[in-house]
C-alpha cells in the first residue's frame, strides 16, 4: 500500500519515553514500522511503555540526560539512527522573581543541555546516519508566546529553536535534517501537583479555538511526518500544533 | 514556624496592599490584587523560605491566610 509516511525498518531514538509525549509518540512510531530505542529515567514507567510496543525489534535503556554521564552511558551501546526525538523535558512554574541560578540550571540541563549535547555526542560518535531526521519537542512557550510562571521553561525553548537552526544548516550537506514541533498545552499531567490548580487549566483549556487541549498523538502524528521520508525537504522548521491558540 | 512571621512572608507578595489588611483570617482570595500570579508567588515563597512544597490545589482548597499555614506546618 503507498504511504510516504511510512516508518518501516528506521531505527528511531526517543527520550523522555516513559510518559506523556515521548510514550505517545514511541508508541505511534512502532504502528508506523519503526524499530525504537526508548529512554526516560522511570525503569516501571518506561517499561509500560515498551511493553505497548508494536513490533520487534525494540530496545529500552534507563538514562537520565540532564547529566554528561547519562549522555555518555546512553550512547555507548546504540546502533546507528535514521532518526532521534527528543521529547526529555521538565517544567516547574515559578514568578521569575524567584528565579535564580539553580531554578534556571535545573530546566536548561534537561530541556536545553539534555538534548542539545545529546545529538552533539550523536554526531561526534557518527550515530546519525546520513539520510536521517532529528526532531526536537520544543513549544509555543519561548518561540512564539510564555505563560505566567513561565520564563525559565520558556528560555530554554527559546534557546532550543536557536541553535535547532544552526545544527540544521550545519548538518543540511549530509542531509540530516533538523526540525522541531512547538505544541501548545498537551494534556500528559506535567503540571499535576505543580503550582498551577486544576481551576487554572479548567479555564485555560477553555482559551483553545479548537475547543481542546492536544493530546499526545497529536505530537505524535507530526513528529511522524518528520521522521518519515515525505518531509526529505523539511529541515530547520518548527512544526505549530496548537489547537489555534496563537492565533487570539 | 510563627504564624506571624507567616502572614509577614505572605504580606510582602502584596505590590498595593497595606500589610495591616493581613491576619489570620484574612480571606486572601478577596484582597482586590490577588491573582494567579500572587498565588504562584505565595508558593515559591514557601519553597525558599519554608523549604516546603506547596501545590495549586493547596491554595485553592484554602480560604484563610490561617489554612495555607497549617498545610505548611504539616507539610514540614
Amino acid at each position: 500500500m503507498y504511504n510516504p509516511f511510512t516508518l518501516r525498518d528506521k531505527v528511531i531514538l526517543i527520550t523522555g519515553a516513559s510518559s506523556g509525549i515521548g510514550k505517545g509518540i514511541a508508541i505511534e512510531c512502532a504502528k508506523m514500522g519503526a524499530h525504537l530505542v526508548i529512554t526516560g529515567r522511570n525503569s516501571e514507567r518506561l517499561n509500560e511503555t515498551f511493553n505497548q510496543l508494536e513490533g520487534q525489534d525494540h530496545f529500552q535503556t534507563i538514562a537520565d540526560i540532564s547529566s554528561d554521564i547519562g549522555i555518555a552511558s546512553l550512547c555507548e551501546n546504540l546502533p546507528p539512527l535514521d532518526g532521534v526525538v527528543h521529547v526529555a523535558g521538565v517544567v516547574k512554574p515559578k514568578p521569575f522573581q524567584f528565579i535564580n541560578r539553580t531554578e534556571l540550571s535545573f530546566i536548561m540541563d534537561t530541556n536545553f543541555y539534555g538534548p542539545v549535547l545529546l545529538t552533539n555526542v550523536l554526531l561526534r560518535k557518527k550515530r546519525i546516519k546520513k539520510n536521517s531526521s532529528v526532531v526536537f519537542i520544543s513549544s509555543i512557550s519561548g518561540t512564539l508566546s510564555s505563560f505566567v510562571g513561565g520564563t525559565a521553561y520558556s528560555a530554554s525553548k527559546g534557546a532550543l529553536n536557536g541553535i535547532l537552526k544552526g545544527i540544521a544548516l550545519e548538518l543540511a550537506s549530509k542531509n540530516i535534517r533538523v526540525n522541531s514541533i512547538i505544541p501548545g498545552m498537551i494534556d500528559t499531567g506535567i503540571f499535576n501537583e505543580s503550582s498551577i490548580s486544576e481551576e487554572d487549566l479548567i479555564e485555560d483549556r477553555k482559551r483553545y479555538p479548537l475547543g481542546r487541549y492536544g493530546k499526545p498523538e497529536d505530537v505524535a502524528f507530526a513528529a511522524i511526518y518528520l521522521l518519515s521520508d515525505a518531509s526529505n525537504w523539511v529541515t530547520g522548521s518548527n512544526i505549530l500544533l496548537d489547537g489555534g491558540y496563537t492565533l487570539l | 514556624m510563627e504564624i506571624q512571621k507567616f502572614i509577614e512572608d505572605f504580606a510582602a507578595q502584596f505590590e498595593e496592599t497595606d500589610s495591616s489588611a493581613f491576619s489570620n483570617e484574612t480571606i486572601f482570595r478577596n484582597i482586590e490584587e490577588w491573582s494567579s500570579l500572587t498565588a504562584m508567588s505565595i508558593i515559591a515563597m514557601v519553597d525558599e523560605e519554608y523549604k516546603v512544597s506547596l501545590t495549586g490545589n493547596d491554595i485553592r482548597k484554602s480560604i484563610t491566610i490561617k489554612d495555607i499555614f497549617e498545610i505548611v506546618k504539616s507539610k514540614k
